[in-house]
């Protein structure tokens, strides 16, 4: 269930240096998120697609995660063409559709897949390992990358202690249902995962204090800038200016 | 209960940013090397527990357990949570790079604040410890969900109705979590008290 997906593969966004991308992901995200008009969005999804097929991420992949995510696009084009006021693109009986929020949740649709498009492509193409040492690389506090390391590193560790608690639940035939018991239940569970983890983080702490931890982790391979990366990085930054100017024209 | 990005505007993602980079720095301050470990387990057991589904009729709800976090770690919630909705955002894509900041601040704020006002009642025997618990799960999910609604209408008057839609289908999971939240602490507080002894500055 936990898996990076993209992280695996053999494209110039797999070998490219971690801090360059997430700074050209977020200049991006930023330039697409706050435009007001669909012409800078078009561009943006263009560019998000372009960057996609030289990715060569699994498409199948891609297509089921940007499902999921339009869940909450889903909800919007639900309440917002019904709720938004203003002038009536349409009436169905009581319902009338206003044209104002067809166009915002169409433009928010279109956003939000462009944007996921770039997260994919630029931060999703590497571990979350190599992130944390991106970060760090960008000034980011040691102690927040430190935190995010061992988040990452225990999560996969806390999500099989639960997932062993809650089988062995389901073998003493506990069958979930909408009443106190699941809730009570589930809470244990999950209450006594956290006391394990708890332990055992007490127990990692002693053990690595003793090994001699200063509070920094180092990495195998050191993450260098190359020319490639800088290439790109410019690129990035002049289809960002580009996306910009397009909202004023 | 994330916003997906490219839906707010840009005073409301640089304000929602700036409270979280704040509280982020003060839930720092008060993590020492020493108990960042623990911080860190703590932030990927709420992870894990957004992946948890709970039967409610013929559907399903997540839990959030922003407020145990609140009671848990106190300041150290700002960190914790930008840590795991990062890492979500790393593995399913939920939020983003940019709304990180606003969805942060709309989980952990209202999680401290349950646990300002709580915690003093949190240990005491009986029904005030139940109900103390109960109310910090109910509570801090409903001031996240009013949070993301405060910043859905901040964005465009036209969100103001879908904003209220947002707050009431997010009703049964207060309920929910209250009664999980209680169950948990009433756990924790029999078996590991000294879990709670996370938030107090050293």
């Amino acid at each position: 269930m936990l898996e990076e997906p993209f992280s695996r593969g053999d494209s110039f966004f797999h070998r490219a240096n971690p801090g360059m991308k997430i700074i050209s992901a977020a200049a991006l995200t930023l330039v697409v998120a706050l435009s007001r008009d669909f012409v800078p969005v078009f561009a943006g999804l263009f560019v998000s697609l372009l960057l996609l097929v030289f990715a060569r991420l699994d498409s199948r992949m891609v297509f089921r995660r940007m499902l999921a995510v339009n869940g909450f696009i889903a909800f919007l084009w639900l309440t917002l063409p019904l709720t938004y006021g203003g002038d009536v693109l349409m009436s169905v009986g009581p319902l009338a559709l206003s044209g104002g929020g067809v166009r915002l949740a169409a433009l928010i649709t279109l956003k939000s897949n462009a944007i996921f498009l770039f997260f994919i492509v630029l931060v999703a193409t590497s571990t979350v390992a190599e992130l944390g040492h991106g970060l760090e690389a960008l000034q980011m506090p040691p102690k927040l990358c430190f935190l995010m390391l061992f988040t990452y590193r225990y999560l996969f560790v806390i999500s099989s202690e639960y997932h062993r608690l809650a089988r062995a639940a389901v073998i003493r035939c506990f069958n979930p249902g909408t009443n106190r018991h699941t809730y009570r239940t589930y809470a244990h569970l999950f209450a006594m995962t956290l006391v394990k983890s708890w332990n055992r983080s007490q127990r990692v702490r002693d053990a690595m204090l003793l090994r001699g931890f200063n509070g920094r982790f180092y990495p195998m391979r050191e993450q260098t800038i190359t020319g490639l990366d800088r290439v790109f990085f410019a690129g990035m930054l002049v289809t960002v200016i580009i996306i910009a100017l397009m909202e004023f024209i | 209960m994330h916003i997906s990005e490219g839906v707010l505007s840009a005073s409301v993602l640089a304000g929602g940013g700036a409270l979280t980079v704040i509280g982020t720095i003060i839930g720092l301050k008060r993590v020492s090397y020493d108990r960042i470990m623990s911080v860190a387990i703590l932030s990927s057991a709420f992870f894990v527990a957004s992946l948890v589904h709970l039967p409610v009729g013929p559907g399903s709800v997540h839990l959030l357990l922003n407020g145990l976090m609140g009671l848990i770690l106190g300041w150290a919630c700002f960190p914790a949570l930008l840590a795991a909705l990062f890492l979500q955002a790393v593995f399913f894509q939920f939020g983003g790079i940019i709304v990180l900041g606003v969805n942060t601040f709309n989980m952990a704020a209202p999680a401290l604040l349950c646990s300002c006002f709580l915690r003093p009642w949190l240990f005491a025997p009986g029904f005030k410890g139940a109900a103390a618990a109960y109310v910090g799960g109910f509570f801090s999910v409903l001031l996240s969900s009013l949070c993301v609604a405060f910043c859905l209408a901040l964005t465009d008057e036209g969100f103001i109705k879908t904003a209220g839609i947002l707050v009431a289908t997010h009703f049964p999971i207060m309920i929910i979590e209250g009664f999980v939240t209680m169950f948990i602490v009433s756990f924790l507080t029999r078996v590991q008290p000294d879990i709670f002894q996370m938030a107090k500055p050293r």
